[in-house]
């Protein structure tokens, strides 16, 4: 399959990615070695076996919905790019 | 006597009898990294100072009584994606240039109990992405055999530090070989525990399904003994396994007798290195004579693992490293004008190349048009994968290969060549995407005296096995009282 260039773009905007002009070819091109090297596994022999999703046996883990109080805030806090009053200052969004 | 050149169950000894004490042994891994830190670069936080204090304090406890344990003053070193309350993690990431995590990872809590110390936090590729260590945002790290050469990776500073004596031991992450390829590119011993069987809580997460936190140290005593000290069901982590406690240690019988080796002839053919490839027939050789059985068989997975390795781990990546966002805990681009630019420079500016270009791959082939052919396919080939192993353990204990088809290359050779690159995993990654044990231990030197790794290969939860036949192997090559890191320049 080949990657356009305004589909490397597209992809880029969903992973919230900008790619500056002189990037585009490279990642475009370095994809493309990828996905044709991975293209290895189309003739795997598959034919009518599942799909695994992970290492173990899926299975749900259930436990009680309990709270549990964190209280070192000072060390949330820590990281906030901009904290004020206790709280993570965020842009606004609306 | 250098006590840096110790293993761990050696220091213990000399601790029993009195001949050394806690704060002469992180003394003297402090004077090491001062000397040797500048040329191996294999830290990213020093904690020597805090060591030091710690040292004392441990000391003193221990001599009033206040606290026992065998561990108590061991140093460590830890790779720089487990989080360490109260010192930074950065992944190696200007993402995470400043995080200092609120609470710590569950192996760390656990070393904590043993009042074990941390020398400091470990260079890697950043977010456990790559092969080299080169992908690093802050630094290169060196290979202690050649500084020329890279250590491997992605915890190439883990298994740079063992190898160069400024940890007595450390703990990596392997998510498609990043134990086991730097292990053997420096000559040191790692292990990639059984998918499950170590708590992933507090590793920063690459790819969900593949991640495993394991040892990486100077010998197989000194892995058993730090693969106890992690091991154990977390509630923090749903996917870890409630399993019966053993000691590992017990299982270092140094007899093999009977044990059946299985060697997939398809991992000694293509792009295989002819010196790796002698040393390991060499190897095998030495298994016969100890009294293994070994029989050539088909394994014909390598090259669809790696495709499904990159597909699947890439696209559990771009999931995962959708947290980055430039709010709560990482870097934040300075000017932005709306909230998705926010976002968009943020990541764009946080993230190095190779993060960026997996989290492409893997929003790729999650995409609609592409998922079916792509993402789906790859996750039967893992049940394929997981077949064929199945069907070699069958007939043997273990499967051994090579670690990689390659000793340790030059800085700066593959990172124009991202393929390349991946390539290199060819031997390792078909463990992660089967939730396999896999060991690599030293099994000779080639022409330049750079290490050769040596893969060993378990079923399921059998790190028992695995363990006594490197044991095994090690106590009759002797690779550390034959060969040491020299430092070349």
């Amino acid at each position: 399959m080949q990657v356009s260039k305004e589909e490397i773009l597209h992809i880029a905007n969903l992973a919230d990615l900008n790619l500056e002009e002189n990037e585009i070819e490279k990642y475009l091109e370095n994809l493309q070695e990828i996905l044709d090297f991975a293209n290895i596994i189309k003739n795997a022999p598959t034919e009518d076996l599942d799909i695994t999703i992970g290492a173990n046996e899926a299975k749900n883990v259930f436990r009680k919905d309990e709270i549990k109080i964190f209280e070192d805030n000072e060390s949330l806090l820590q990281n906030a790019i901009e904290p004020e009053k206790n709280m993570f200052k965020i842009p606004k969004v609306l | 006597m250098d006590i840096t050149e110790l293993t761990v169950h050696e220091l213990q000894e000399k601790l029993k009898s009195k001949e050394i004490t806690i704060t002469q042994i992180t003394k003297s891994y402090i004077d090491r990294i001062n000397e040797k830190e500048t040329d191996v670069q294999a830290f990213v936080t020093t904690l020597t100072d805090e060591a030091m204090e710690q040292a004392k304090e441990i000391q003193n406890k221990l001599e009033e009584g206040e606290i026992k344990g065998e561990f108590a003053g061991i140093p460590i070193g830890i790779k720089d994606n487990m989080c360490t309350k109260g010192v930074k993690t950065t992944c190696s990431s200007k993402m995470l240039e400043n995080f200092v995590a609120p609470y710590s990872a569950t192996v760390i809590e656990k070393l904590d109990k043993e009042n074990i110390i941390n020398l400091g936090k470990l260079n890697m590729d950043e977010f456990a992405m790559g092969g080299s260590t080169e992908y690093s945002y802050f630094k290169k790290t060196k290979n202690p055999w050649n500084l020329n050469k890279v250590p491997g990776g992605s915890s190439g500073g883990s298994a740079a530090a063992v190898a160069a004596n400024l940890v007595p031991w450390a703990l990596g992450s392997d998510t498609g070989g990043s134990i086991r390829q730097p292990a053997s590119f420096c000559g040191v011993v790692g292990l990639k525990p059984t998918y499950g069987l170590v708590s992933r809580y507090g590793l920063v997460a690459f790819a969900s399904s593949l991640d495993q936190i394991g040892p990486i140290t100077k010998d197989v005593r000194d892995c058993a003994m730090l693969l106890n000290l992690i091991v154990g069901h977390d509630e923090k982590d749903t996917t870890s396994v409630e399993r019966p406690k053993v000691d590992y240690t017990k299982s270092l019988k140094n007899d093999i007798k009977g044990l059946k080796i299985g060697v997939p002839k398809e991992f000694f053919t293509e792009g295989i290195n002819e010196e790796v490839k002698d040393a390991l027939e060499k190897s095998i050789e030495k298994y016969k004579e100890l009294g293994a059985e070994i029989e050539e068989f088909s394994l014909d997975i390598a090259k669809y693992s790696l495709a499904t390795y990159y597909i699947i781990g890439c696209a559990e990546a771009s999931s995962n490293l959708g947290r980055f966002d430039g709010i709560r805990y990482t870097y934040r681009t300075p000017e932005f004008k709306s909230l998705k630019e926010l976002y968009k420079k943020s990541r764009s500016e946080g993230f190095g190349d190779e993060v960026k270009r997996r989290i492409i791959l893997g929003t790729y082939v999650l995409s609609s048009g592409y998922y079916d052919a792509y993402y789906k396919k790859a996750q039967q080939v893992r049940t394929l994968v997981m077949n064929e192993f199945n069907k070699g353990f069958e007939k043997y204990d273990i499967i051994l290969t090579p670690t990689s088809p390659t000793v340790a290359f030059d800085i700066g050779s593959k990172t124009n060549n991202p393929l390349e690159m991946y390539l290199a995993d060819i031997c390792t990654v078909s463990v992660n995407i089967a939730g396999l044990p896999g060991i690599s231990i030293p099994c000779g030197v080639d022409k330049e005296g750079m290490p050769i790794g040596m893969q060993l290969i378990g079923n399921k939860f059998c790190e028992e096995t695995i363990l006594n036949a490197a044991y095994t192997f090690e106590q009759a090559i002797k690779f550390r009282e034959n060969y040491k890191p020299e430092f070349k320049k």
